[in-house]
């Protein structure tokens, strides 16, 4: 079994506690406006365009699928640039052995991974296999989901995932699929269930810039539906790196530091006891 | 005399630094230690440097006094009685300071300040704890005004230690310079989290591998100046280095290297160290006359020489023709297997130089990573470091590190240059710093991008006394003018910063 794999960071100290090692799965169910790594949402369809644009030959079509050289490879993602398709030709397909050697590799560094992606849950079956082998090194496995996949469906996974790191994008569900793309129902209910078995380690909501009434509806049902000790992460919207479509509906600058300090001090006046600004 | 009259006129010089380098003048006038034609020749190539030792060296380079002694018999010598309280602890300290000679004539080495004074600043108010603690750190960034005055804490979380870096980040002073000595079975998580905080936001204190250091010197050592480890009540005699890739343009080849060129070399090195140390030891007074050998602060015994060298990366590259650094030493596992064959001969030559003195070191000598000075430019490396602007990612660079630091019993050390982020995540740090001690790593340090006070290469200065010189005025620290160097030749300051996202691919 082998999974798409867009990138391994190797110290990560913002995806979970301590010290981490993050691995990017490919592939996203949702389409979010604000996306930062759209080009993690889709696989590749050969389409062959960022072929032709690559300023190295670090690119080659052959026999109808697009190969990337990486030691030709400068680094440059004008493949990004180029693609339609919201993909990357820039993929690895590693086994979990091919993982898990780099995770030994530097074991005695961190206390665990954080898979995410894309959406790590596109690759439920290899992450499942891939956290068994991690458990018996003693290190932390987490997944940092946006919950569009009902965990409870996925017992054995649960057995090896020590935490999940939730994003709850928007409350109300229209309001969710224009940002998303798609519903949340699943997430609400992840939410809940992930509480449940105690396995939520924070909920994670991008606070946007001009959206107050949609901002401050999550916050406050987030919170209500939350324990007041689990971790609630309110993220400043960013525009760097967010693609054109979003731009024009999310605007070109940075949540202010009042509309999310108003955010915060609605989820605390509700009693929530840990809050954190990004 | 122009030389003189040159120092007698730098309006850039404190009346202090004049003095200094007017002695270092008159220094090299004398000319009774002899040196044999081959040094004279490999110092003018530039194989060979003296670290401006001088021709007449009068005391040993490093000195590491046992300051227990003077907390509990006192000093004939300087009139002082065992103190009794705190302040006469401190005050005891300070003046004994100003009497412990080295190679830049301040103390590189003031004491496990945490262990000397736990049991007097226990018996305080906190609040008078404190102020007198700050007054004693105070007077030593003013007085003793140079980067490589070192003082080391014992890993232990005392409450001296947690006081003396809580000073330390309110206060930013570049002086001292400090060493947490790590120790996982010993040194808490949360005392951890007190020094990274610390050290993000002061570039200090750094975290010497305690276990490795203990195994090597014995319980009793000591980190000095820059990262030296040595034995506490003795110190380093001298430190001349090999500039290795000035070596190897002697060699045909990675072989004829390793055979014939790096041993003739370091023959004639350990030579000028015999001839040096016997100079020390038999010639000049400090061990006849002077109080710390008296009162047994040092033991003879406890010295032993330093062999330093710099650019291990450059002599492997030029070895093995590779022009690019960013394709060698460091990214290259060949360029590193070389490195590590070289340090293997090279730990076998000193390991078996028999020498004179160091007694307590069954008579040998020990490596030790210079870590460059300002005239080196960005053809030697420090010590076995990789190039500045061409290091890996941190796991790549930790674990290369932890292939050469076992060699280097005297002192080697990394510095990682951490983006904002980190302040926010010191579990984070405290991980990276114990993997790479677990694995092998002698000494770790840090700082923060923005920050005033800045590690160069081994010593710390801060970029606004930079500035000062920058507009031709004074600094205080006599070190400035070497940060100065560093940044301005050898792009020190611009090491590869560590972001939240470290490594990919």
């Amino acid at each position: 079994m082998k999974a798409h794999v867009n990138r391994i960071i190797e110290f990560s100290n913002v995806d979970g506690p301590g010290n981490r090692m993050a691995i990017f799965f490919q592939k996203c169910p949702f389409k979010c406006l604000y996306c930062h790594n759209p080009e993690t949402i889709n696989h590749c369809i050969n389409c062959g365009e960022c072929v032709k644009t690559c300023p190295v030959g670090a690119l080659e079509m052959i026999e109808g699928k697009v190969i990337w050289h990486k030691d030709k490879c400068v680094n440059c993602d004008t493949c990004i640039h180029t693609c339609k398709n919201l993909a990357s030709p820039k993929i690895d397909m590693l086994s979990v052995d091919d993982i898990l050697e780099r995770i030994i590799y530097e074991k005695d560094f961190i206390q665990g991974i954080t898979v995410s992606g894309g959406e790590c849950m596109e690759s439920a079956e290899f992450i499942t296999e891939l956290f068994k082998e991690v458990k018996k090194l003693g290190l932390t496995c987490f997944t940092d989901s946006n919950g569009f996949y009902l965990f409870e469906d996925y017992p054995e996974l649960l057995k090896y995932m020590d935490y999940c790191m939730l994003d709850v994008k928007a409350y109300d569900n229209d309001f969710h699929k224009v940002l998303c793309g798609r519903d949340n129902t699943n997430v609400l209910r992840n939410l809940k269930y992930l509480q449940n078995i105690n396995k939520l380690y924070e909920v994670r909501t991008v606070i946007l810039k001009d959206h107050k009434e949609e901002n401050e509806k999550t916050v406050r049902e987030v919170v209500k539906h939350l324990n007041p000790d689990i971790r609630y992460k309110l993220i400043k919207y960013r525009p760097f790196g967010v693609r054109e479509e979003g731009l024009e509906i999310l605007g070109h600058s940075i949540t202010d530091d009042e509309e999310i300090e108003r955010l915060k001090k609605i989820a605390t006046d509700l009693g929530h006891r840990n809050i954190i600004i990004v | 005399m122009q030389e003189v009259l040159n120092i007698i006129c730098d309006e850039t010089l404190t009346y202090s630094q004049q003095l200094l380098a007017l002695a270092r003048l008159a220094e090299s006038f004398d000319h009774s230690l002899e040196l044999s034609d081959e040094l004279v020749e490999a110092k003018k190539e530039g194989i060979i440097c003296d670290l401006n030792e001088g021709n007449a060296p009068y005391r040993p380079r490093y000195i590491c006094p046992n300051y227990s002694i003077l907390m509990e018999k006192g000093s004939e010598f300087l009139q002082l009685n065992p103190p009794k309280d705190l302040y006469e602890a401190l005050n005891s300290l300070l003046i004994m300071y100003r009497h412990v000679p080295s190679i830049t004539s301040f103390p590189v080495y003031l004491g496990t300040l945490d262990e000397l004074l736990e049991p007097f600043i226990l018996k305080e108010t906190r609040e008078n704890a404190k102020k007198a603690l700050g007054l004693f750190l105070l007077n030593i960034d003013r007085t003793l005004c140079d980067s490589f005055v070192h003082a080391d804490l014992s890993g232990k979380d005392t409450v001296t230690a947690r006081m003396i870096l809580e000073l330390t980040m309110e206060m930013q002073l570049a002086i001292p310079n400090l060493t947490v000595k790590y120790n996982p079975d010993v040194t808490s998580d949360d005392f951890m989290k007190l020094c990274i905080e610390c050290m993000l936001k002061t570039a200090k204190p750094s975290f010497a591998n305690d276990k490795m250091f203990r195994s090597e010197w014995g319980d009793k050592y000591a980190i000095a100046s820059c990262y030296n480890g040595l034995r506490e009540g003795g110190g380093g005699f001298t430190l001349p280095r090999l500039r290795m890739y000035e070596c190897s343009l002697k060699a045909n080849d990675a072989d004829d290297f390793i055979d014939n060129v790096l041993p003739h070399y370091a023959a004639i090195m350990l030579k000028m160290m015999d001839d040096r140390i016997a100079f020390i030891v038999e010639k000049s007074s400090f061990f006849k006359s002077n109080f710390l050998v008296k009162e047994h602060f040092v033991e003879l015994d406890n010295f032993t020489g330093m062999f330093g060298m710099v650019g291990l990366a450059e002599c492997c590259n030029h070895l093995l023709g590779i022009k690019d650094p960013n394709k060698g030493y460091g990214n290259n596992p060949e360029a590193d297997a070389l490195g590590v064959r070289i340090m293997e001969r090279l730990h076998d030559i000193v390991g078996k130089h028999e020498a004179k003195y160091a007694a307590n070191f069954d008579h040998h000598y020990r490596l030790h990573a210079q870590v460059g000075i300002d005239s080196d430019g960005r053809e030697n490396s420090p010590g076995a470091r990789i190039p500045i602007g061409s290091e890996p990612s941190m796991p790549k660079q930790i674990m290369h590190s932890c292939l050469f630091h076992k060699y280097f019993e005297t002192g080697i050390g990394d510095i990682f240059k951490f983006e904002e982020t980190w302040v926010n995540t010191p579990d984070a740090l405290i991980d990276i710093i114990k993997g790479a001690i677990k694995n092998g790593m002698r000494y770790f340090s840090g700082y923060l991008e923005n920050n005033d006070v800045v590690r160069v290469t081994g010593y710390l200065v801060k970029k606004s006394e930079l500035a000062k010189l920058d507009a031709g005025k004074q600094s205080l620290n006599n070190v400035s003018i070497f940060g100065k160097g560093a940044r301005d030749c050898s792009d020190a300051l611009d090491r590869r910063i560590v972001g939240d996202h470290e490594g990919s691919r």
